[in-house]
């Protein structure tokens, strides 16, 4: 039986009770205990940097150059906290309440209000290590609202939150770096994790420049490898985010939480040809402003501009009058399939729907003349002011959108499309952010613990720097308490030779397949499979002709991929290829969960199961569960059910209307 | 369109290297700089022969990674714009389009057009950050930041660490890219603690790269892709001229 080891008592002291009981290790102790960190985005930097804070001997790895290139720097819009400096009604309960609400009740409430409570710490904490959040002329921290709540609570610094806040962390790393406390290892990929007598004792690194493997011990691994966005070859996550430290360690133990949970983000750049080779988000913030429509009839191939007010739709405004352009991600995402299914689609692929500025800039400019009492400003004057405004809150959001398409988002609408975005799935976890293998943790995106079925806008940052700078450090102490009399194990000791032979194993095969197919050519088909029928809307028959068609490619990847180059060298096709095996075998588990969750609910749309006009469809009696799958081998997984239950918020049907 | 590529292929560290001409024809010009080698690649792949390494990954001008000389200018010839946001609209049917990686001492070459920019990292260890542990902050509203500093520090903070001002500069100088670190934490209260340690100590790590001086011309700030100033630089030259004068 899976047990979350949700502390016992009121909801609101669950996490200061815990933290005044939890098993403490003491400093001396701490610094003969090592810590593996795979990762270094915002769970990872921040776990690696805080744990080595407390005097803990800290590994970390990345496989990118540098641990600043991590994806988290490219989140644009924002950071929740809850603070209330808007003095509008927020709380930590509303957080709180907010995120399981938008999770769509899969999440649990143990989790989730501790996220709330540590949110406005993190504030405190980046401003402190000189994040350059956006300030009001007073000096004060600005805020900004998104998807899915009624308060201004985003942190935020241009459109480039996550780089600052990486960038902070990142720093805070480098200073242990510095002093000796963490050892950075770059351009490294872990390709397993090694246990002894059960629990997790190391892993085996390729280092990705020589190609040599590496064999390293720890008292306890932690994976902050972020999420498996790209199992859809196209997805807005860069081109290396990939799940293979999550995915070998599942196989080593680690039950998969909620695999088929996927964000589709609303508002990203269409696909404009075959060669694409991701996808671009543009910010759920410009829901704040931009006023989402399509054309009133079918196949109108005016011009944008040339279309009369009146003959225009703005269909989550007619939708949900409550949120209009700000419900969240899910519903808007949906929204958009089903106009342009129905035919209102815009552009040449006619896969995509307007984000309109005009009436913003307008609205800007009106405030603009108002401040400068300028009352007879002419028109011109007007936009031009309120191009202004729209410029410095969003401007590098329109420079983006103009570089990739070549419009000018300032004079006409921009074009926008859903796209795969963030993975609310990942490893199990309990309240100690440990697996189901003893002193293997998950943090951040690679774990599954908090957005349920749906994440909130703004609310990963949070939930990956409060894994990192506000949890672990105390929940890792819980289990290293009973470890200060290990001593580091040997690296000739047998588990560790095992592992790196089955590691160097399945290497010797990639590269001794040398068929006809590049990886790329298997990510792609992979990857239209999963859109296609584990995508935006999924089904019974679909999914089970997705999970038969994703076998015979795996087959067909393991006979016939070509591999350029040499194993003992820098080649980063190998490092496509053993990704995208994972992929596939991933791909076919997402299939799966999504056939036996038989209901709708957040990202996870059955089209089994709707209501009468066209929204997701809970079935809470028979799914109120979290599905965590154990790997029993090739193609073939058991599920577990951890029930979830809710003392507080009482589970209705989503309403934003 | 139909272009030709003389690509610099270099197949490690210890590799003198050449450049190998390519053509490319059926290139559309919505595909973005990078998409254009992901053709060639998939093309050199099926034909057996050695893809191109290049280093990548977010794919919207934010990582960093991204870092090609193209034809004589770092990332290319858009102002502000990174290699993978670079799209091929900016070029005509029949050009001729050289492609080298960043050429710095301090960076050596991995293979091809991939280089080592680890000496970064080192710089900003030697004192890019705050000292401040988790735990210790204050509310985040008990230090006001007139807006004016704040916006600064945020330019300065909008650096991505990719090296286009190494590479642009004759002397390979690291000065854009260590200043905007030091700019950002010194013009914040809270980084004013450190201030002259900082300057002293992450000047002597870039010498210690094997960096160049300054040139004072400005190539890095018209190379730089996030438009960093290079008042920055004559920040850090105050910065770390009032720490040799006053630094205890």
């Amino acid at each position: 039986m899976l047990d979350a080891k949700i502390p016992a008592g009121p909801l609101e002291t669950k996490w200061s009770k815990y933290k005044s009981t939890v098993k403490l290790v003491n400093p001396a102790n701490k610094r003969k205990l090592e810590v593996i960190v795979i990762g270094t985005g915002l769970a990872g930097a921040s776990a690696a940097a805080a744990l080595a804070e407390l005097g803990y001997k800290v590994k970390a790895f990345c496989f990118q150059d540098s641990a600043r290139r991590a994806h988290s720097i490219a989140a644009q819009g924002g950071i929740n906290a809850a603070k209330n400096y808007q003095n509008d009604g927020d709380s930590v309960f509303r957080l709180f309440y907010d995120t399981v609400k938008g999770g769509d009740y899969r999440a649990r409430e143990g989790n989730v209000y501790r996220l709330a409570e540590v949110s406005a710490a993190i504030i405190d904490q980046c401003v402190a290590q000189g994040v350059p959040f956006a300030r009001e002329y007073g000096g004060l921290l600005s805020n900004r609202s998104f998807g899915g709540t009624q308060v201004q609570r985003t942190f935020y610094a241009a459109g480039q939150t996550g780089q600052q806040l990486l960038l902070g962390a990142y720093s805070a790393l480098q200073r242990q770096v510095s002093l000796g406390n963490v050892k950075m290892y770059n351009r490294h990929e872990m390709l397993e994790i090694v246990k002894v007598d059960g629990k997790a004792r190391g892993i085996i690194a390729r280092d990705l420049v020589s190609g040599k493997l590496e064999r390293h011990f720890g008292h306890a691994v932690l994976i902050c490898s972020g999420g498996y966005g790209n199992v859809f070859f196209l997805s807005t996550n860069a081109m290396g985010s990939n799940v293979t430290a999550a995915w070998k360690a599942h196989k080593q133990g680690a039950y998969f939480g909620n695999p088929c949970f996927t964000q589709i983000h609303p508002t990203c750049i269409p696909v404009s040809g075959d060669h694409q080779s991701k996808l671009t988000l543009m910010s759920e913030s410009l829901r704040n402003d931009g006023r989402i429509w399509v054309p009133k009839k079918k196949d109108d191939n005016r011009k944008a501009t040339d279309i009369p007010e009146e003959e225009r739709d703005y269909y989550l405004e007619r939708r949900y009058p409550a949120f209009g352009n700000l419900v969240p991600r899910d519903v808007a995402s949906r929204a958009a399939k089903e106009r342009c299914d129905a035919g209102y689609g815009v552009g040449a692929s006619k896969m995509a729907v307007y984000l309109d500025y005009a009436e913003a800039i307008v609205r800007y400019g009106k405030i603009e003349a108002s401040k400068k009492s300028l009352d007879h400003a002419s028109e011109q004057e007007i936009i031009a002011m309120g191009k202004a405004v729209v410029a410095e809150k969003y401007g590098n959001l329109f420079d983006m959108y103009a570089k990739i398409t070549g419009e000018n988002p300032y004079e006409t609408p921009m074009r926008i499309y859903p796209a795969v975005h963030y993975t609310m799935g990942g490893l199990w976890v309990d309240y100690d952010l440990m697996t189901t293998v003893p002193g293997l943790y998950a943090l951040g995106e690679a774990n599954f613990s908090d957005h349920g079925a749906n994440r909130l806008g703004a609310s990963a940052l949070m939930q990956g720097l409060a894994d990192g700078y506000f949890v672990i450090p105390y929940t890792i102490g819980n289990y290293l308490a009973d470890e200060i009399h290990t001593k580091p194990i040997p690296l000739d000791h047998p588990a560790f030779v095992e592992a790196e032979k089955a590691v160097k194993g399945q290497l010797d095969t990639l590269m001794g397949i040398q068929g006809k197919h590049s990886v790329d050519h298997f990510h792609k088909a992979l990857g239209k499979i999963m859109w296609d029928k584990c995508g935006m809307a999924r089904n019974a028959k679909g999914l089970q002709e997705a999970i038969t068609e994703i076998q015979a490619l795996k087959e067909e990847f393991w006979k016939d991929v070509r591999i350029p180059g040499k194993q003992e060298e820098f080649n980063p096709e190998l490092e496509k290829a053993g990704r995208v095996a994972d992929f596939l075998e991933l791909g076919e588990l997402m299939c799966k969960d999504a056939l036996q969750r038989n209901e709708s609910c957040g990202g996870h749309f059955r089209e089994e199961s709707q209501t009468e006009d066209g929204e997701a469809k809970r079935n809470d009696d028979e799914f109120a569960f979290v599905a965590a799958w154990e790997y029993k081998g090739p193609s073939s997984s058991e599920l577990h059910k951890e029930p979830l239950t809710f003392d507080i918020v009482h589970p209705s049907q989503r309403s934003y209307k | 369109m139909k272009l030709t590529l003389k690509v610099w292929r270099q197949q490690n560290s210890q590799d003198k290297g050449r450049f190998e001409s390519y053509q490319v024809s059926d290139v559309s010009t919505d595909m973005s700089f990078l998409e254009l080698f992901d053709v060639l690649n998939e093309r050199l792949i099926n034909e057996g022969k050695d893809p191109i390494a290049f280093d990548h990954d977010c794919r919207e001008g934010i990582c960093g990674a991204c870092s090609m000389y193209i034809n004589g200018r770092a990332h290319g010839p858009w102002h502000e714009t990174t290699t993978c946001q670079l799209h091929m609209r900016a070029y005509n049917d029949g050009d001729t389009i050289v492609v080298e990686p960043w050429r710095a001492a301090a960076f050596p070459v991995i293979k091809d057009l991939a280089v080592d920019r680890s000496a970064f990292d080192r710089i900003i260890q030697a004192g890019g950050y705050i000292s401040v542990n988790t735990g210790n902050a204050v509310d985040a509203n008990a230090i006001p930041i007139d807006k004016v500093d704040a916006d600064a520090a945020f330019a300065a903070a909008a650096c991505i660490g990719c090296g286009a001002c190494v590479a642009a500069c004759k002397n390979s100088s690291a000065m854009l890219f260590t200043s905007a670190k030091i700019s950002q934490l010194a013009l914040l209260p809270q980084g004013r603690p450190e201030h002259k340690q900082r300057a002293e100590d992450m000047v002597a790590q870039m010498d210690k790269e094997g960096f160049g001086s300054c040139t004072n011309t400005g190539a890095c700030e018209a190379e730089c892709p996030k438009g960093i100033s290079i008042t920055n630089i004559a920040r850090l030259n105050r910065e770390f001229i009032t720490a040799g004068f006053t630094s205890k």
